[in-house]
């Protein structure tokens, strides 16, 4: 059955195109950035992407900044969403069940599609991002051991705004490694760990996304009601995350430790908020498939 | 083969199925007739395991559903309202993920061959339903009649024992309900029970051995077709000359409607050489027989789309 699902996902052709236009927008940027060696201030903008014009190689991190506020949601949104609604919508739900496939068989199977798909649009971001960096702002010429203030920590208490601010001054000079945020150097090693990191990171964070668009999808049989939904939810976390009157809450909203994975381009990483964050969407990908089981299989198909 | 024994299924305040006990036997064909809105596709999605009855039994092939779904469904074909593919996909290739998605086939063996007998089992599904030459394009392509068969050919990828068709005649022009027909009965020679849900009386009465009639989620009649349109023991007198025929067989005739009398005799042949011996014309003679129209409708109400 899993195979048949991934079949399915990569036979569709909404999946390439919404992993082709997730990879464009990072693009597009590299592409007025190259032409214009306009980057935002350092401070400023979306994370790293005043320092890429000193290193390409951190362009993926830039690209993966870029997407992650709303192309990723939305994305893995639209995916998950539709896993179970979409094909009770399109009436092949109530087929493939009297084939028969057992009903958790049929989510298992879904969640893994899902876990791809979240893999693969992350990975085509990472090397696409890694190609346009290196060939249109160049390998890494300005690696440093700057100066910079970052000190690990210091954005331990911030919320999103806070940790973009820990964005790197622009390294100076003295080649050969990428600068950390913190301004010591990375050797490409280092960075290729650091990014794999991030990437399980980011993947994980979307997997709670997933499952709460998943868990939608059991109820409804309206696979944009589903995909909303899981947005709404989302969006709203992020209100309460800005929002002062509800710092009660923030440790436990889904977007609370999102950018986190910055943390991995530290010296040293600074773990306390990557831990928690793994440890958030591992609740929320737990509690939303359990309720999306226990939903789905007790539930009358009359789609 | 399905057996239901008080089967109650409620949707918060709606019922909408009573307490049916529904009898198939092995080799029949079965005719579920009922107005829409009788529970008829409620019946059959319980059968399937798709929705949970509220109270009562259900066995499907001997054994009790929906605890038994996984021994029980690869042996049903079944095709529930409307068929349902994935429109970019051929028709082809959706059966080849359908029949991947179940259960591994009997004597599959090793990868390699058990992709050789999943194309073999597509391409003669395909066959069976006039479907072979549609090659590689995608669904959304199909038209209504197409996409039924391709419906039917998926119920029968798997040569099932019993076939559960919930309004299989849908979309499909004369030929292919002919076409429909002649494949059922031609499964049904071969030992295939089928289970099939109408509301086209005319489609059932051609193809059923058996029916049974919801009305309102209750199993109104149940019984062999041939019981329920036997010769009623009256014969039906076409005539010129009514009222001469009257007055001869007086006490007889039952019922008079113009040139038409309805008579309790028991055999045609020889109250026609009584007639005609006495001198009177007749234009035609026949035992009278119900149709299944006529028992259908003295035994249900209004539909629900019906407001009454």
């Amino acid at each position: 059955m899993i195979t048949v699902e991934l079949v399915k996902l990569l036979r569709r052709p909404r999946t390439w195109i919404s992993v082709v236009l997730t990879c464009a927008l990072p693009f597009m940027v590299a592409v007025f950035i190259t032409i214009t060696h306009l980057v935002p201030p350092p401070g400023q903008g979306s994370a790293f992407l005043s320092a890429v014009l000193q290193d390409g190689a951190l362009y993926p991190a830039a690209a993966l900044a870029l997407v992650l506020p709303v192309f990723l949601p939305v994305a893995v949104a639209v995916v998950a969403g539709d896993s179970i609604a979409g094909e009770a919508t399109g009436g092949t739900l109530r087929y493939l069940l009297v084939r028969p496939v057992g009903r958790t068989r049929l989510l298992v199977a879904k969640l893994v599609s899902v876990t791809v798909y979240v893999l693969l649009v992350v990975l085509a971001v990472t090397f696409t991002a890694y190609a346009t960096g290196v060939f249109l702002l160049g390998p890494s010429v300005a690696a440093a051991v700057g100066q910079a203030p970052g000190v690990p920590g210091g954005a331990a208490g911030g919320s999103a705004p806070g940790l973009a601010g820990q964005a790197p001054t622009a390294g100076q000079a003295a080649g050969g490694a990428v600068t950390s945020l913190s301004g010591a150097p990375l050797s490409l090693l280092q960075l290729t760990e650091r990014t794999a990191g991030a990437i399980a990171f980011i993947t994980v964070s979307m997997l709670g996304v997933a499952a709460i668009a998943l868990f939608l999808s059991t109820i409804t049989d309206s696979a944009l009601g589903s995909t909303l939904g899981a947005l709404a939810a989302l969006v709203a976390s992020e209100v309460l995350v800005t929002l002062n009157a509800a710092t009660v809450v923030q440790p436990y909203l889904p977007t609370r430790y999102w950018l986190a994975w910055i943390d991995f381009f530290r010296q040293p990483v600074f773990w306390r908020d990557i831990q928690r964050g793994f440890g958030i969407q591992a609740i929320y990908v737990v509690v939303f498939l359990a309720a999306a089981w226990a939903n789905f299989s007790t539930k009358d198909i009359t789609a | 083969m399905i057996i239901t024994r008080a089967l109650i299924k409620r949707y918060g305040a709606v019922t909408a199925v009573r307490s049916v006990d529904l009898d198939v036997r092995e080799g029949d064909r079965y005719g579920l007739l009922g107005p829409n809105g009788s529970g008829k596709t409620t019946l059959v999605r319980m059968l399937l395991g798709l929705v949970y009855a509220t109270s009562g039994e259900i066995e499907v092939l001997g054994r009790r559903m929906p605890r038994h779904a996984r021994e029980v469904l690869p042996q049903i074909g079944a095709l529930i309202e409307e068929p349902a593919a994935y429109p970019h996909l051929s028709g082809r290739a959706n059966l080849t993920l359908l029949d991947a998605a179940g259960p591994r086939a009997p004597g599959g063996g090793f990868a390699g061959k058990a992709r050789r007998t999943r194309r073999h089992r597509v391409d003669e599904a395909l066959e069976q339903v006039g479907l072979t030459g549609v090659g590689r394009r995608p669904v959304k392509a199909y038209s209504l009649g197409m996409r039924q068969r391709l419906g039917l050919a998926a119920a029968l990828i798997r040569q099932p024992r019993l076939l559960i068709l919930d309004e299989p005649g849908n979309g499909l022009d004369p030929r292919g309900i002919r076409d429909l027909r002649e494949l059922l009965v031609g499964l049904n020679d071969a030992g295939v029970t089928v289970f099939l849900s109408s509301h086209l009386l005319a489609e059932v009465e051609q193809l059923c051995t058996r029916v049974g009639v919801l009305d309102s989620g209750r199993l109104v009649l149940q019984d062999d077709l041939a019981a329920l349109c036997a010769p009623t023991g009256r014969i039906v007198v076409d005539t010129p000359d009514a009222d001469r025929v009257a007055a001869l067989l007086d006490g007889q005739v039952e019922h008079r409607d113009g040139q038409q009398l309805l008579v309790r005799y028991s055999d045609a042949a020889a109250l026609n050489t009584r007639l005609v011996g006495a001198g009177l014309r007749v234009s035609s003679i026949g035992p009278q027989q119900r149709t299944l129209e006529d028992i259908v409708l003295s035994v249900t109400g209004a539909g629900s789309d019906q407001i009454s």
